[in-house]
């Protein structure tokens, strides 16, 4: 018997993933604006059921509340752009705002268990969202718009959202992938298959906690930055909206809770099931609300966990896998 | 308004919280779950009742009436679809099932009805107007006293049941132990559907003074979840008579933070709610520890 983590598929895998994001960032060389907006907003979906999918699926941690640091980073952003600096500068700075207050909000969110903290983080977002809406300077409730990125002609623009879009995404990919191959990510995927059997074998759990909680604020604030940055307009009413928590759940729910690749997976049936029903509207949100309902009760691993299971696939190696030793070997 | 008119106002406004919050509080109590779609169930039994005073013509509280059986009816299934199957694995899976769950009723709601405001104010007769002044500043209106004496009423129900009666008994032996209440014969399946029968039907009753206090749209539901659990957490989750008073407590949050600024109502009680979490639950270790 022997350990591995490296399969030829993974090793494929991981090298497709990283040439697909080189490939990506010829996307606005070749394609139409719409196009890049398009697949700007699949990859906004991709960050956000990644760090959605790093509370839950790793943590145990289900939030309702991540719309709190979207809302950070999008009103950051317009805050900053504000203040005279470049909209580019103004978007990292309010990246690094969304995770600097997460910090103080973990000292006490992490406290609390299963629904106190879910609904906790919810309280939490309509705080920071009533505190928007008593801002003037912030658009009060009416909402407000980055003006500043008028400055640049629409097709860059839409380019260099695009590519800070992918960097978000492949950075905050890569932070995950490597937490969790590194000695630190073997103690988070205990927590998440037995937190208290961790606790007993010496795993500092709400340490681990913490990092994932700040990763998760510092990546929903990037999201939120993108969002700001992708539509040029927000409103508190939409950006604090419990629905981004809808479809945060709704993605990694379908993926895959707890796997890498699921929330990946779910981030684009999300996006093809917009991108098909344009119209949106109610009966659209009916299936999503029952397919995560559906997908929590009987299939609570998701497609990717439910494949990853049978198959014992694994594209984006970030656990081990016993093999048995080749015969040659054994017989020596 | 005076403060002492403010407090009155908030005490009456917290007994309907107290209400919303009462089936959530059942349900925690027996089965240590918290479900996201309570506030749904409140505006979907309000639907229920608006649709019967449509139909029919009569007061809002003869169509309660009505109704009740049929909320009673919906949560066994509730509890029979979806709640038991999430019980048995893990505790995150019932907040996924029920958020999922919130979702398809606010939009099944917004499908049946439109997005159009409606109230049963119109439909509850003289109890929506009628007030008394007490003193040139207090005054107490018939409403937020109906409400306040219904609640009261309510828990005090409700203490009977569990401490008096035989099925109270086998509630609280379920909620203390369910292994050990099944091994003398007491089948938790169904304690556990009357618990959720109950608290959907009393939910339904919160939904009824929603409708006749304002008015309700189809996305109302997480707003009143929020007021709901807020109460329930302030009062101290798993105690009855504790989610009154945290209700009341809320409801007087609001009232008196509405007199600092009225865009600070909803704010006051947020903060309180937090300040109660931060008290009990990390007080005196607010610092980064390392294990």
């Amino acid at each position: 018997m022997r350990v591995q983590r490296w399969t030829r598929t993974s090793k494929l895998f991981t090298g497709g993933t990283v040439v697909a994001a080189i490939v990506l960032a010829g996307v606005p060389l070749v394609f139409e604006s719409d196009v890049v907006q398009k697949l700007t907003t699949l990859l906004i979906l991709v960050l956000l059921a990644v760090m959605w999918n790093a509370l839950a699926g790793y943590g145990g941690l289900l939030s309702v509340g991540q719309q709190a640091f979207i809302g950070i980073g999008a009103y950051g952003t317009v805050f900053f752009a504000a203040q005279g600096v470049s909209p580019y500068v103004a978007m990292l700075l309010a990246t690094l705002l969304a995770g600097a207050i997460s910090v103080p909000i973990s000292l006490f969110a992490l406290r609390l268990r299963a629904a106190q903290f879910a609904i906790g983080m919810w309280v939490i977002a309509e705080v920071i969202s009533i505190l928007v809406r008593l801002d003037q300077n912030l658009g009060a409730g009416t909402g407000i718009s980055l003006i500043q990125l008028n400055q640049y002609e629409p097709n860059f623009r839409q380019a260099y959202t695009f590519w800070l879009a992918l960097a978000f995404t492949m950075i905050f990919l890569a932070a995950l992938f490597f937490l969790l191959r590194s000695p630190l990510g073997a103690s988070l995927q205990a927590i998440r298959d037995d937190e208290d059997a961790a606790r007993s074998l010496g795993v500092r759990v709400a340490a681990r906690k913490r990092l994932l909680f700040v990763l998760a604020g510092f990546g929903c604030g990037a999201a939120g930055v993108l969002v700001v940055a992708n539509t040029l307009f927000i409103e508190p009413s939409s950006v604090f909206s419990v629905q981004w928590s809808a479809y945060m759940i709704f993605m990694v729910l379908v993926g895959g809770l707890g796997t890498f690749e699921g929330p990946i997976l779910g981030a684009i049936l999300l996006f093809a099931i917009q991108t098909t029903f344009t119209q949106g509207g109610p009966w659209y949100l009916v299936g999503l609300g029952a397919t995560a309902a559906l997908f929590a009760l009987a299939l609570p691993r998701g497609l990717w966990g439910t494949v990853e299971e049978r198959l014992g696939l694994r594209l984006l190696p970030v656990g081990y896998r016993v093999v048995e030793a080749k015969r040659d070997h054994t017989a020596a | 308004m005076s403060v002492a008119n403010a407090i009155l106002q908030g005490i009456f406004l917290g007994a309907f919280y107290a209400v919303l919050a009462c089936g959530l509080s059942i349900m925690f109590g027996v089965m240590r779950i918290i479900n996201l779609a309570h506030g749904d169930v409140a505006v979907l039994g309000a639907y229920i009742v608006y649709v019967i005073v449509e139909r029919t013509g009569v007061s809002a509280f003869l169509a309660f009436a009505v109704a009740l059986p049929v909320m009673v009816l919906l949560g066994y299934v509730l509890q029979l679809t979806v709640l038991e199957r999430s019980l048995k694995s893990g505790i995150l899976t019932p907040l996924l099932a029920t958020f999922g769950l919130s979702i398809v009723i606010q939009n099944l709601l917004q499908l049946a009805f439109s997005p159009d405001v409606r109230s049963l104010g119109g439909s509850a007769g003289s109890v929506t107007t009628a007030s008394w002044q007490v003193t040139s500043g207090l005054s107490v209106s018939a409403l937020g006293l109906l409400v306040l004496v219904v609640a009261v009423l309510l828990f005090a129900a409700l203490q009977l049941f569990l401490s008096r009666t035989r099925a109270g008994w086998i509630m609280r032996a379920t909620a203390e132990d369910a292994d050990a209440a099944e091994l003398v014969g007491i089948d938790s399946r169904s304690v556990y559907a009357g618990a959720t029968a109950m608290a959907v039907a009393i939910a339904a009753l919160g939904g009824l003074f929603l409708g006749i206090r304002s008015v309700f749209d189809p996305v109302s539901g997480p707003t009143q979840l929020i007021f709901a659990f807020e109460a329930v957490v302030i009062g101290g989750m798993g105690s009855l008579w504790g989610t009154l008073l945290g209700g009341i407590a809320l409801g007087v949050a609001q009232t008196v933070g509405a007199q600092i600024h009225p865009q600070f109502a909803v704010m006051a009680g947020h903060l309180l709610f937090l300040a109660v979490l931060i008290v009990r639950f990390g007080g005196g270790r607010l610092v980064l520890r390392t294990a």
